[in-house]
């Protein structure tokens, strides 16, 4: 699903983010990429959905080179991955319903396909009745449920989340997460970035630590806890 | 579309609608994007009406003056209708001559009508109109010549067909001179060629300025809007969904600019209408002010229009694609 091959990213001014990063994640898997703040997390989810371009190495989505993707095809590629932002990036000035139902406006769904898919996500992550509601008046946790459902509503294939529970307790932490894993069960595959160590101590799911740029465990929980060096 | 997945669900594609109602889809969500544009400007009442009325008060001069002009030339236009050929006779020409000079004339068919002044004549209403008086005794001859007037017939009456006829009257033999009166017609027809130049100068001008101010207006606006702008980008919006509202905003801009435009010069005919009623009376000539109706205004609206879609495209080249997240 994701292949990265030797990628490094050095940003204008010398500062490099990411040193010859290889890794593959499958169709339907679920990973956590972790790491200290700096460590090249949110640079490498970037690479994904092209918001910053590789220095040298290649990412491959599905077997596409991003590389051979021009600027106006763009937008179609990040509608094939829903993208969740630890700054949830809503619009604060539109209704919970408006803001899940954007990516669907875009790719020009009747207004009866759009009412329906909507209603249908909502309920998923729990905010049926919070429609009509401005995010501005949801909590945390709420807002970032808003973000996800707005990011499955096309049904990607591949989630991306940064920071999904930045701000939030672990209990919601928690429920958030769960959310992921029910997506991951119908087949989507999940890349999750988090400092959150405590959090996902608790899963047994493969993880991927950065450091200083470099790669440097790629495997379950359970055999990174087994490390005592990291 | 998707590029990464073949066989994806496809957005509007997949519910499989048919192409009518995907026409129509199209037209719904783009009158849906005008209205929220429309709406837009609503909310914010102030800002919008100052750019509207710059817009409107720019395009007022460009299209008053034409109205003038136009009206102008309506005028101008009825007066070479009434073209008149002086033909001064030789001073020796005797009355019998000219008695036969008349008859012919008066069976040519260019001719309408002949007036013969007598030079006597001539001379006792010059006596009586110049003040010269009595002085005028004192000279031996009569130095004035016969005068015939001719009115030649409506066909005959444009400037180059009356310049004909005045050439084949000069080559009668009783005349020495004949005098076309179009010589301030060509003078006023000049007069306005300037002025047209002028309007158009000042129109260009006034236009560009209207689309560097829709340009700037639009600037801010998306400038306003960038974080929409950013979460748009990120949600897979392409560049042209982005400014498809801000096109419409122009759009409007242009619309209500020009309906103000013309709110205006209307204004403004009705306030000169008196002063111009005054000096057409002097003209002794029955005149109407025509306004911006019809055709015209049509067109200065779709200029309007146009105007403000090229501020807003300009603005829209440039910067939405700047706005990109980082």
């Amino acid at each position: 699903m994701i292949r990265f091959e030797g990628v490094s990213k050095t940003y204008p001014g010398g500062q490099q983010a990411l040193r010859q990063v290889s890794f593959h994640i499958a169709p339907g898997e679920m990973a956590f990429l972790t790491g200290h703040s700096g460590a090249g997390k949110s640079t490498l989810l970037k690479l994904i959905s092209i918001m910053e371009r590789p220095t040298v190495g290649k990412v491959l989505i599905n077997g596409h080179d991003l590389n051979q993707i021009q600027r106006r095809q763009i937008p179609y590629i990040r509608r094939d991955i829903g993208m969740i932002f630890q700054s949830h990036q809503l619009l604060m000035d539109r209704s919970v319903f408006d803001n899940v139902a954007l990516p669907l406006v875009i790719e020009g769904y009747s207004h009866r396909e759009i009412s329906k898919r909507v209603g249908a996500v909502l309920e998923r992550v729990g905010l049926s009745d919070k429609a009509r509601s401005l995010p501005i008046t949801l909590s945390g946790g709420e807002q970032q449920r808003v973000g996800i459902a707005r990011a499955v509503i096309t049904k990607p294939p591949l989630l991306l989340a940064d920071e999904p529970t930045g701000n939030l307790d672990p209990k919601l932490s928690m429920e958030i997460i769960r959310l992921f894993e029910d997506f991951n069960q119908a087949g989507v595959a999940v890349l999750i970035a988090t400092h959150d160590l405590g959090l996902i101590a608790r899963m047994r799911y493969r993880t991927l630590t950065l450091k200083k740029g470099q790669m440097i465990t790629d495997g379950l929980t359970e055999d990174w806890h087994d490390e005592p060096a990291v | 579309m998707s590029l990464l997945f073949k066989g994806r669900d496809e957005g509007a594609r997949r519910t499989r609608i048919s192409a009518l109602q995907r026409t129509l889809m199209f037209f719904i969500s783009h009158l849906r994007q005008a209205l929220s544009s429309l709406g837009e400007l609503w909310r914010n009442p102030a800002a919008s009406m100052m750019t509207v009325a710059v817009l409107g008060l720019s395009i007022t001069l460009p299209s008053t003056l034409y109205v003038l002009l136009k009206n102008t030339e309506k005028v101008s236009a009825g007066w070479e209708q009434a073209s008149e050929i002086t033909l001064f006779l030789h001073q020796n020409t005797q009355p019998g001559d000219i008695r036969q000079l008349t008859t012919r004339l008066s069976l040519w068919p260019e001719i309408e009508s002949l007036v013969h002044i007598d030079k006597g004549e001539a001379l006792q209403e010059f006596k009586t109109l110049s003040g010269f008086g009595e002085a005028l005794n004192y000279l031996e001859d009569n130095p004035l010549p016969d005068v015939v007037l001719v009115t030649p017939t409506s066909k005959h009456t444009s400037p180059t067909a009356a310049q004909r006829l005045l050439d084949k009257l000069q080559k009668e033999r009783e005349v020495e001179l004949g005098q076309l009166d179009i010589q301030w017609l060509e003078r006023l027809h000049g007069l306005v060629g300037i002025a047209k130049e002028l309007v158009s100068v000042v129109a260009l001008l006034l236009f560009i300025a209207v689309v560097l101010i829709i340009g700037n207006t639009i600037r801010l606006n998306i400038l306003n809007k960038r974080d929409e702008i950013l979460v748009l980008k990120l949600v897979g919006a392409t560049d042209a969904f982005i400014q498809r509202p801000f096109m419409y905003t122009g759009f409007w801009y242009g619309l209500l600019g020009g309906l103000l435009a013309w709110f205006t010069t209307w204004l403004l005919l009705w306030w000169m209408s008196d002063s111009i009623a005054r000096v057409t009376q002097l003209y002794q000539t029955e005149f109407e002010l025509t306004g911006l109706q019809g055709e015209s205004l049509l067109g200065m609206l779709g200029l309007s229009v146009f105007l403000g879609l090229a501020g807003s495209l300009l603005s829209v080249h440039k910067h939405i694609r700047t706005i990109e997240p980082k």
